[in-house]
């Protein structure tokens, strides 16, 4: 073997390991981040975490019942807000319209997508906070249903696209008018995937906190009906970490690992749906 | 009923040729005209996003006009507004966000697409989506907590030690700042970068890379030399996508890099970038020019986003329409 072949053969097993250790870093980050969470946050989840209100400064204890609800009840909001327009959208681009109007659609929708969440969050503030002249639960689950929008249109219309064409064929066939069609055979046939890119979409905006700062702003106590600012786990979690209190700190430390393993867990459970055999073949 | 139905090219849907009443008394049109306002709804909204952020910053646009990017100074309590230090704090910060992520994420990519046996592949990708899935504010928890006494500590003065010649690396070590931004965002956006190059290089075809072992290239030459070319619109693609999130990342920016409006020429000051100061600022904001000065930075950064997000969308299209378009078998 001459030196210079050997030489390439070093490099080639040299650059070859070095992208190995590239993907180990990479995934090891996931890990990292996971376990740093759990060693600082694992003892300060506890029942009073879930069930109490915060504690004022200098007291130790409390909990962050009223981030947990407030961010309940903004994730309703998004959902309610969200789903409906990217599913019935979906079904308009894949199942109604003509080409243009499809393209004009899909790009406004990946526009959307691609908008930064602070800018999303302005765009709430104008609209929904600033007419009121009050910050708002509504306002927060608005911004959060703004971002939901484009990622569960995008999604399902892929997973509406990938039914087969024999199928609304055939129902057609059998005089089903359009719309039964899709009711009965086509989004049946394609649930598990639109179920995947819903929940996919709400674990995407439970961890955005961007959009709530100056909508939904944050409170200490109970946000009571949908009119009055409320706290949310997001912005609880910045808003103690970048405060100078050890306590505050813990506490941040364990709403990180709450809202990290409440996204993780809906993240598995999606793919996990449609990865046990999705009911259309995909191409 | 006479039905004849025709099927438009491709995976389009079935279109009925029926009269528009029968249509009409079947429900098609009502359900047609539903799913039309929801989508159309879409579009609206993003206008509204659009025209809601120029009218939001009428006034910093004709009190300053372009002066606004080209002035540094921002003094809210004299009413003076320039954007330049935040727009310098997110263009360094996303630089050295690419300049640590690119190789990484590259070589990673090419582990995963060219090496892994495919059960392998396909498990790190499913972790890769779920570091992909962490909120940005737990990126700015580990920031402040773990990478910021971590940088103070070991690394800043390291890098003073052996680079401090370089303006780059000169002044006190505080650990907050541009460099530590930088690295945040760099974790943050390797995921991206992985998961869309990986799909690219799997798309180059198999015969790229039998041509080039034929020729008796080692497996190495044959990645970097032929298929990775092969790929290079999709991966400067997923490069800017990557770097289009770079640019709006708020939180875990608005955590860790200091928030001072400076521009500086070293790497361990603390600055500002135009995510952070909306960020940090936007809610105690008082008086109309503040306010809608900061919305101008966001329609900045609007545009920013909307350009690359654009560039990349073109470029991972024709890539991958390349590689399918040659044979792939």
């Amino acid at each position: 073997m001459s030196a210079r072949l050997r030489w390439r053969k070093f490099v080639s097993a040299f650059m070859l390991s070095m992208t190995g250790v590239c993907a180990a870093v990479a995934v090891s980050a996931l890990f990292l981040i996971l376990s740093y969470l759990v060693y600082h946050g694992g003892t300060s989840v506890s029942w009073t975490f879930f069930t109490r209100l915060p504690a004022p400064v200098g007291e130790a204890g409390g909990g962050m019942s009223n981030a947990i609800v407030g961010s309940a009840k903004l994730l309703l909001l998004a959902t309610l807000i969200g789903v409906p327009i990217g599913f019935f959208g979906a079904i308009y681009l894949a199942e109604f319209s003509g080409s243009t109007t499809a393209f004009v659609v899909r790009y406004a929708a990946d526009l959307l997508n691609g908008v930064p969440s602070i800018v999303i969050g302005i765009f709430a503030y104008t609209l929904a906070v600033l007419p009121f002249k009050h910050f708002s639960t509504l306002a927060g689950g608005f911004a959060l249903g703004v971002m939901m929008i484009p990622i569960t249109l995008r999604s399902t219309e892929e997973f509406l696209r990938s039914v087969p064409n024999p199928l609304r064929e055939g129902a057609m066939a059998l005089g089903a008018s359009k719309w039964k069609t899709i009711a009965t055979v086509i989004v049946p046939s394609a649930y598990r995937g639109i179920l995947t890119a819903v929940l996919l979409a709400f674990a995407r905006v439970a961890g955005e906190t961007a959009p709530l700062l100056f909508t939904a702003l944050g409170n200490r106590f109970w946000s009571p009906g949908w009119n009055q600012p409320t706290a949310s786990l997001p912005v609880a979690i910045y808003n103690y970490a970048i405060s100078p209190y050890e306590d505050w700190h813990r506490q941040a430390w364990a709403g990180g690992l709450v809202l990290l393993g409440l996204i993780l867990v809906i993240n598995i459970v999606a793919r996990g749906i449609l990865a046990r055999g999705i009911s259309v073949s995909r191409t | 009923m006479a039905t004849t139905t025709t099927t438009v090219s491709g995976a389009g849907p079935v279109v009925g040729s029926r009269s528009f009443l029968s249509r009409l008394r079947e429900g098609d049109e009502i359900a047609r005209l539903i799913t039309f306002l929801f989508a159309a709804s879409v579009v609206l909204l993003t206008f509204l996003l659009v025209f809601e952020l120029w009218r939001g910053s009428v006034l910093p646009r004709h009190t300053f006009g372009f002066s606004f990017f080209r002035t540094s100074i921002w003094d809210p309590v004299f009413d003076q507004f320039g954007a330049l230090p935040f727009i310098y704090g997110t263009l360094v910060t996303s630089a050295v966000a690419l300049l640590v992520a690119v190789p990484l994420g590259l070589g990673a990519a090419i582990f995963l697409a060219e090496l892994a046996p495919l059960r392998l592949s396909d498990t790190l990708e499913f972790f890769i989506d779920l570091l992909a899935a962490v909120p940005s504010v737990i990126y700015g928890l580990l920031g402040i907590f773990i990478v910021v006494p971590l940088m103070r500590q070991v690394v800043q003065p390291l890098l003073k030690q052996y680079l401090g010649f370089l303006p780059l690396f000169k002044g006190p070590a505080f650990g907050l700042g541009f460099l530590t931004a930088g690295v945040v965002l760099a974790i943050m956006i390797i995921p991206y970068i992985i998961s869309v190059s990986r799909e690219i290089l799997l798309s180059v075809p198999r015969d790229q890379r039998e041509a080039a072992l034929a020729l008796g290239s080692t497996r190495w030459e044959s990645t970097w030399k032929i298929v990775v070319p092969f790929a290079r619109g999709g991966i400067l693609g997923s490069i800017f996508l990557a770097l289009a999130r770079a640019l709006g990342e708020t939180m875990a920016v608005t955590m860790v890099i200091g928030n001072t409006p400076v521009i500086s020429a070293s790497l361990l000051s603390p600055g500002d970038s135009i995510a952070s100061v909306i960020a940090s600022q936007f809610k105690e904001a008082t008086g109309e020019l503040y306010t809608q000065s900061l919305i101008e930075l966001g329609l900045v950064l609007f545009l920013l986003t909307l350009i690359l997000n654009g560039l990349a969308r073109l470029m991972i299209v024709i890539t991958s329409q390349r590689g399918s378009g040659m044979g792939h078998v």
